[in-house]
């Protein structure tokens, strides 16, 4: 019997450990990932180049990592396709858009034909377009920063912390001397721990959340945290080098301005209350060549969209989710078997919902075991099943303790730019929302362009959404959440044949709802790649065989091997004593 | 007409620009659609205000007549309020004109022979040499067999210049109702319609007009007068912005070929043409597959392909973005415009297909007069919704209609079950 093809977008931790479950499992498996390296947004490599003495002393559970991708890149089952871009998925014919999940499956069950470009970097050139076409599809896409306007953002030396630290952690180069890191989120910590390691000052770590948010947040389960993070040596040592270092860490504080001629030379910080509204008076001005900004992560989702899964959560709203900010934003729904609303499409990572790596590694082998069609019953599932559990719960968790607050708006003024790439600023954007005859997403896009540049709106989108939700003209502009492809039948509104329902928009027959995360082309392409027209991707890649020959080391059961290839490299994950191991069970 | 009431059903460019015309002339209108003014297809397709592509006749007419009317309603919108001439400014007018271009011996003739009819019909159309075609177009292909320069075209971004239209009539004192889906009409027993139902109730008027776009025949048959406007798909594709390499609008003469015809099968044919902003918008397809909106990528690769033909040296540009809409088509190529004669109180302005955004302004200007019984400044005739392209629809599309109408059961049967599982998640909860 063939072995079924299983095909995983995005080499990440989750995609890596997709991959090594559906070979466990004794699938072919086709990786792909734009980067020239596996490892994701964590593993961040340094690129061969640099392969310096030893690379592994900015990453953390390298041994692991590097025993695991050995694994699954020369395994003769798995084609490995490096700086391999998925532009687009096309769905089969016939195959409408699932209303909701459990909705009406789709006839054929096929997962949608990957278009690929093969052989260079994202934005390269000259690339072969391929197509490839699997049994089932592992979409492990990741997450990219979030971060939120405020006046001077768009000046060189700000920069998002994913960027500080991939230039830290993968060309060990450090961003400035002086540097402030700011937003919400842990993952400030270990920003700020490779800035020190790179050599950099950095002056202060400020969570814009309050102490009480915070605390709340993990409430009455604060070692989840520790689970998560900390059982890798991680947090520990960030906290470690900022106490040697002496930066301080500051509750209830941000960035609310950045000032400079021509590129950051200094930053004005500022108290705020829960809801991120400053606290007048309590500006205070600080000195800086750099400044590192995270307010979370978005979810990179235009392959799900594409593929037409769907998606839940609020759309990050103000006022939903969490008394004093914005929820959760949207994410891939997925089943206990990290199934999408899509037959043949599982999710994995960060696209389900932010919770770090060590989540994401246990959903990606959950999602690669199912795809494969993993032994159900299998004990090894169970405990990764757990595990992915834990990281949900830790997740929901991190979003209660680090939301964004609905008062960010204040910070903004009408000269404050918002979408980089076109220019567009706050006041252009408060007149098309104030504007009945403008309001609709699509032609407020177009009319100030806020959007529409290179980036395709995946740094401004989710601002834009949610100020377009604060200055509606319209008096309904209420929160009416009515995506079509909505998980919630549940919590939409009644009386649904209103279509378009002003700000909450919904489109016309045929016509896609205006969303910030549609892009039917998911990474650009050039006009010269896509006029030629693309040859099926081989069905047994070079230098594999379709089937085991044997003599060739074979990835151990799952049994043993995917737990393994799950936590973080220690052995204390068993810990009986672990609460967080009893709590789930 | 004042103290006429006038409901304008669908708030795209053309409902605009005829609830404009009315609210100006008077009337006391009211905008209704069920998404959001301009939304739908006005949101998702170019902005082409092309003479180049007509041949003589009644449609070309309506575009000069509109190409004529664009700067003046521009200027008096920008004069009339300050939202006004901040729309205006997104509209982006831009007189840019346009340039086709032949490639093959079979098309360089066909292209003279076009550009000659139209001249004795009043259009500018200059003949260009080798080089004048280089000077005004340097990046465009060595393998051109002919090329004809069209002054009057024009471009606007078709989003804010609906939503200059309609900022307009909201200035003239019209009312727009977003997220009102028209469901029935109400008619007396006397065969007039005085009233549509939508889910907040009636909304009574003395006029009616369908402005419903690619959805115009199903909003027609909800009110008892169906028409036969159907949707056609078209795609586009965007660059990333680029220093100066297109200056005028540039199509292949093939163009002409795929806007006339009734093709079902995909068509294409390249007119690529860049924006304020740099990026260069390259269209389109034909095609006409219901309201199927799932990516093709061979659609986009063969678009992409007829550009380069034009264009060879935009091989290395990032395309970032494909978008992609339903054009309102009617088989005969002619937009409908004028009171229906089945039902008293129902007036139609649609089916524009491809060219609604530049004839928006003359059909709004058109309607205007025959609603006010007033002289129209070209022949409606032609415009007759009483003509039997749309009043019989055809046999595919009767099929279409059918399968459409199967889709429908499905969808309401979909919507009843996930209804029935939130009155279960209730009683749940
Ligand atoms: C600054 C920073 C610090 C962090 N610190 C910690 C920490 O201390 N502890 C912790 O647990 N977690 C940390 N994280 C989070 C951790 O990196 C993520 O949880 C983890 O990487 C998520 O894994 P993933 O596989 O879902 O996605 P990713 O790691 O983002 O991988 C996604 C992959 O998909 C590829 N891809 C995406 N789209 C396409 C496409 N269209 N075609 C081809 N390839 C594509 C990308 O190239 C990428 O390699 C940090 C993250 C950041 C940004
Ligand atoms: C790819 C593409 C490229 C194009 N390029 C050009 C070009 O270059 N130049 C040009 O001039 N034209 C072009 N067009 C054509 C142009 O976009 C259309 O002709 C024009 O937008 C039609 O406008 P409309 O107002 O009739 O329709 P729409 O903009 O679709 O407006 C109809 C409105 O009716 C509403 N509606 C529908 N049913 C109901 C109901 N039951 N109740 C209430 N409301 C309802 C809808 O929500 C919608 O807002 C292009 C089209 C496409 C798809």
């Amino acid at each position: 019997m063939t072995p079924r093809h299983v095909g995983v977008v995005g080499a990440g931790p989750a995609g890596l450990a997709a991959a090594h479950a559906a070979l466990a499992a004794g699938a072919r498996v086709t990786l792909i990932d734009a980067a020239e390296q596996p490892g994701g947004q964590y593993h961040r490599m340094l690129p061969e180049a640099y392969a310096a003495e030893r690379p592994g002393r900015l990453q953390h559970g390298w041994q692991e990592f590097e025993r695991r991708r050995r694994q699954v890149l020369t395994h003769r089952r798995c084609s490995w396709l490096p700086e391999t871009s998925v532009w687009a998925l096309e769905r089969h014919e016939g195959n409408p858009e699932p209303a909701a999940p459990g909705g009406p499956a789709d006839p054929t069950g096929r997962p949608p034909r990957v278009h690929l470009l093969c052989g260079g970097p994202a934005d390269g050139s000259g690339r072969g377009r391929r197509t490839l076409d699997v049994d089932a599809l592992v979409l492990a896409t990741g997450a990219h920063d979030r971060v939120l306007p405020f006046p001077g953002w768009q000046l060189p030396g700000v920069f998002t912390a994913g960027a500080a630290q991939a230039l830290a952690k993968g060309e060990r180069v450090a961003v400035g001397e002086r540097a402030v890191v700011a937003g919400s989120g842990p993952f400030l910590l270990p920003v700020a721990a490779s800035l020190l390691e790179a050599g950099s000052t950095v002056l202060e770590v400020l969570e814009a959340n309050t102490a009480g948010t915070v605390a709340r947040g993990w409430g009455s389960r604060p070692w989840e945290l520790a689970a998560q993070l900390g059982k890798t040596p991680e947090l520990a040592d960030c906290t470690a080098a900022m106490a040697r270092h002496r930066v301080p860490y500051r509750l209830g504080c941000t960035v609310v301005e950045a000032r400079g001629e021509g590129r950051v030379e200094e930053v004005v910080t500022a108290r705020l209350r829960p809801d991120w509204s400053v606290v007048g008076g309590s500006e205070r001005t600080v000195p800086v060549d750099a400044l590192c900004i995270s307010h979370g992560f978005s979810p990179q989702l235009e392959l799900p969209v594409a593929a037409g899964c769907a998606l839940h959560g609020d759309r990050g709203r103000p006022g939903l989710g969490s008394g004093t900010g914005t929820g959760t934003g949207e994410f891939v729904l997925v089943d206990d078997e990290q199934r999408t609303s899509v037959p043949g499409v599982f999710a994995a990572g960060e696209v389900t919902g932010i919770a770090g790596e060590p989540a994401a590694r246990a959903e990606g082998a959950v999602a690669g075991w199912s795809a494969a069609g993993g032994d159900r019953s299998a004990r090894a599932l169970r405990v990764l099943r757990r595990s992915r559990d834990q990281g949900r719960a830790f997740a929901r968790r991190l979003a209660r303790a680090h939301p964004i607050g609905a008062g960010w708006p204040g910070w903004l003024r009408a000269d404050t730019v918002v979408c980089r790439c076109e220019e567009t600023d706050f006041g252009a954007l408060c007149a098309a929302f104030g504007s009945e005859a403008e309001a609709s997403p699509r032609v407020a896009k177009l009319g100030t362009r806020a959007g529409l540049g290179p980036c395709q709106a995946r740094i401004c989108g989710p601002t834009v959404l949610e100020l377009r939700d604060r200055l509606g003209a319209r008096p309904d502009a209420g929160p009416i959440p009515g995506r079509r492809d909505g998980p919630g039948g549940g919590n939409r509104a009644r009386g649904e044949d209103r279509a378009g329902d002003g700000p909450r928009e919904q489109s016309a027959e045929g016509l896609p709802a205006a969303t910030p995360h549609r892009r039917p082309i998911a990474q650009p392409l050039r006009l010269g790649e896509l006029a030629a027209s693309p040859e099926p991707w081989g069905t047994a890649p070079s230098g594999t065989a379709p089937d085991a020959t044997p003599g060739t080391p074979e990835i151990a059961t799952p049994d043993i091997t995917v737990p393994d290839a799950t936590t973080p490299g220690t052995a204390e994950r068993t810990d009986p004593t672990d609460p967080s191991e009893e709590s789930t069970s | 007409m004042n103290g006429t009431r006038a409901v304008v059903l669908g708030a795209g460019i053309i409902g605009a620009a005829c609830a404009r015309e009315l609210a100006l002339a008077g009337l006391e209108v009211t905008l209704l659609d069920r998404g959001g003014a301009g939304a739908a297809t006005t949101s998702h397709g170019e902005g082409n205000v092309l003479v180049s592509d007509k041949g003589p006749g009644p449609e070309l007419r309506l575009a000069q007549l509109s190409r004529r009317l664009w700067p003046e309603v521009l200027a008096a919108i920008a004069e009339r309020s300050p939202a006004g001439a901040r729309c205006v400014e997104a509209a982006e007018w831009d007189p840019k004109g346009g340039i086709v271009v032949a490639t093959t011996e079979a098309g360089a003739h066909g292209l003279a022979e076009f550009a000659a009819t139209q001249r004795a019909a009043d259009v500018r159309a200059d003949t260009l040499t080798t080089d004048a075609l280089r000077a005004a177009e340097p990046c465009i292909t060595h393998a051109h067999t002919a090329a004809v320069h069209y002054p009057e075209d024009a471009q606007v971004q078709p989003a804010g210049a609906a939503a200059a239209l309609l900022t307009d009539a909201l200035a003239a004192g019209a009312r727009l109702r977003t997220g009102e889906e028209v469901l029935a009409g109400v008619v007396t027993r006397g065969g007039r319609l005085t009233g549509v139902r939508t889910p907040g109730g009636v909304v009574e008027a003395d006029l009616f007009v369908n402005a419903a776009g690619p959805w115009s025949g199903a909003l027609g048959a909800r009110l008892g007068a169906p028409v036969a406007v159907e949707p056609r798909r078209g795609d586009v594709l965007v660059t990333t912005p680029l220093p100066p390499t297109v200056f005028h609008k540039v199509y292949d003469a093939d163009y002409v070929g795929a806007v006339g015809s009734s093709e079902e099968e995909l068509q294409t044919s390249a007119v690529v043409e860049s924006t304020r902003a740099g990026s260069v918008l390259i269209g389109s397809s034909r095609r006409r597959v219901g309201f199927d909106d799932l990516l093709r990528p061979e659609v986009l690769s063969a678009v992409a392909a007829k550009a380069l033909r034009l264009f060879p040296s935009l091989a290395g540009v990032p395309v970032m973005r494909a978008y992609g809409g339903f054009r309102p088509y009617v088989p005969d190529h002619l937009p409908v415009v004028g009171a229906d004669p089945r039902l008293a109180g129902l007036w139609h302005a649609s089916g524009h297909e491809g060219a609604g955004i530049g004839l928006s302004v003359g059909t709004g200007r058109l309607l205007r007069d025959l609603v006010l019984g007033e002289p129209t400044e070209i022949d409606a005739h032609p415009f007759r919704v009483d003509r039997p392209a749309v009043l019989t629809p055809p046999p595919e599309s009767r099929q279409q209609n059918r399968k459409q109408g199967r889709k429908q059961n499905r969808e309401q049967r979909r919507k009843l079950e996930m209804e029935q599982d939130q009155d279960q998640d209730q009683e749940g909860a």
